[in-house]
């Protein structure tokens, strides 16, 4: 990997993507194998918004690797944070620390940060914007259970408001798929995710956008499901009306190949039901599991580029 | 052909000749005043500017032309403009002569000249940075939070 910081999953060639996937499989094979590979080396969470399945994942990715943590805790337990710039709070926790990663509610936050600091800087969510390790960690289910070429993909659910659907679009764009979007009309992609899309993907424009889930299910070797939010309507009964139609269970499933993979970036609500945990389609629990080996692999390889510091 | 056309608009204009400094013409009228805010010009410095504004134009139907005297403006520094006025064009004048006479060009990026119109953007905040924004195929859009912004531009021009 060339990159110093991993902000963005539209910054993720091709070959960055299988590059991390490959030494995840690795480490997923032989954990033991890494498991003194960055000892002593510290990495500094910074999570201006709580996450706690996120930060679990890189403090135990962190610690697989031999490494250890350093936390800022909570924003309102936190007193480096108060009054004081984004900019000010990474360039001062960057010399406690060999890498860094932040959540923050702005968007561009991470984009930012990263112009304040050298070392490694990882992107775990900015505001409505990029997600690109649960983006890795996906694109890796993927290829583990359909593969990643030739891949017809169903994306469910908020695709307006939710970041994880926006940076895997980006990242599926990079390899020979298909992408289906399927939403109620009020919570399509926006236009400018649909216009760097078609931007990426130049002439070959892989995505269709559909209402109903019947319109596509059959075709799918993935169906990847999000969650609607009831704060996204003005009232209960609209939102019991319209989310209703985008939960799946064993009758929904009856309609799908029977290779299909369903996944999730939980924590999940009632989208889908409990009866499909124990069937062939569920890899949403595998889904949560690889968070831990891709994140162990993005960070080794950005602390081993940055270690030694004199391969400049 | 053209230099007729701008001794005509001079005699419309009834704005004398600078004697040097820099003169856009072909901004799209009504866009004077964006111009100056663009390029940071108000006066205060004591720059002596002339301005005028709905000029009838063989171009363009109506045309606003901005002069600044004392100030040769670079390339980099007004291809900025071609966001609100693309068929701006810039004469260097030294001795009351134009030496140099070209046009707009679309920037790659602009920085630290439009504001972001997203609340939820990084870059509106109090943090240190300046606003960046890239020019795209139709409009321009936040290096930050990568919204894009078609029209209205000049409503995000910082002052
Ligand atoms: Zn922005």
């Amino acid at each position: 990997m060339r990159h110093d910081h991993v902000i963005t999953s539209k910054h993720l060639s091709r070959a960055d993507v299988e590059t991390v996937l490959d030494r995840a499989a690795e480490i997923a094979a032989d954990p033991s194998a890494v498991a003194d590979r960055h000892a002593g080396a510290l990495l500094g969470l910074l999570f201006f918004e709580p996450s706690t399945r996120t930060k679990l994942s890189f403090e135990t990715a962190m610690k697989r690797l031999g490494g250890d943590v350093v936390d800022m805790g909570s924003v309102e337990s936190s007193s480096v944070t108060k009054g004081e710039t984004l900019a000010d709070t990474v360039r001062v926790i960057e010399g406690y620390t060999d890498a860094l990663v932040l959540r923050h509610p702005k968007e561009g936050a991470a984009t930012m940060a990263s112009e304040f600091v050298d070392v490694p800087l990882l992107n775990a969510g900015d505001g409505a914007g990029q997600h690109p390790t649960q983006t890795l960690l996906d694109l890796y289910t993927i290829r583990e259970n359909a593969g990643l070429d030739d891949l017809t993909i169903g994306i469910m659910g908020d695709l307006k408001y939710g970041r994880t659907v926006h940076s895997l679009a980006y990242a599926l764009s990079n390899f020979d798929t298909r992408q289906h979007f399927i939403s109620p009309e009020s919570l399509q992609l926006p236009r400018e995710v649909v216009y760097d899309l078609h931007q990426q993907q130049g002439g070959r424009t892989g995505i269709r956008e559909h209402q109903r889930l019947e319109a596509v299910l059959g075709d799918l070797d993935v169906l990847y499901v999000t969650r609607i939010q009831r704060e996204r309507f003005p009232d209960e009964s609209e939102y019991r009306k319209v989310a209703g139609e985008y939960q799946i269970d064993r009758e929904t499933l009856e309609a799908a190949s029977d290779d299909l993979t369903v996944m999730h970036p939980l924590p999940r609500v009632d989208e889908i039901a409990p009866e499909v945990d124990d069937t062939e389609y569920a890899a949403y629990f595998e889904q949560a599991h690889n968070g831990v080996p891709v994140r162990m692999a993005l960070l080794d390889l950005l602390l081993s580029e940055d270690g030694g510091g004199s391969d400049e | 052909m053209s230099d007729e056309g701008d001794d005509r608009s001079e005699h419309e204009l009834r704005v004398s000749k600078i004697h040097n400094g820099t003169v856009i013409d072909h901004i799209n009228g009504g866009q004077a005043l964006n111009v100056l805010a663009i390029l940071g010009i108000d006066g205060s410095q004591g720059e002596e500017i002339s301005v005028g504004m709905n000029v009838p134009s063989d171009r363009l139907a109506r045309k606003d032309i901005v002069k600044v005297e004392g100030r040769e403006l670079s390339q980099d520094e007004v291809d900025v403009l071609s966001l609100i006025a693309p068929d701006a064009t810039i004469n260097i004048v030294r001795e009351y002569d134009v030496v140099e006479k070209h046009r707009v060009e679309r920037p790659e990026v602009v920085v630290g000249v439009l504001s972001c119109p997203n609340d939820g953007c990084i870059s509106t905040g109090d943090e240190p940075v300046d606003s960046r924004f890239e020019v795209v195929d139709d409009g321009v859009r936040c290096s930050y939070c990568g919204t894009i912004v078609r029209e209205g531009i000049a409503s995000l021009i910082e002052h």
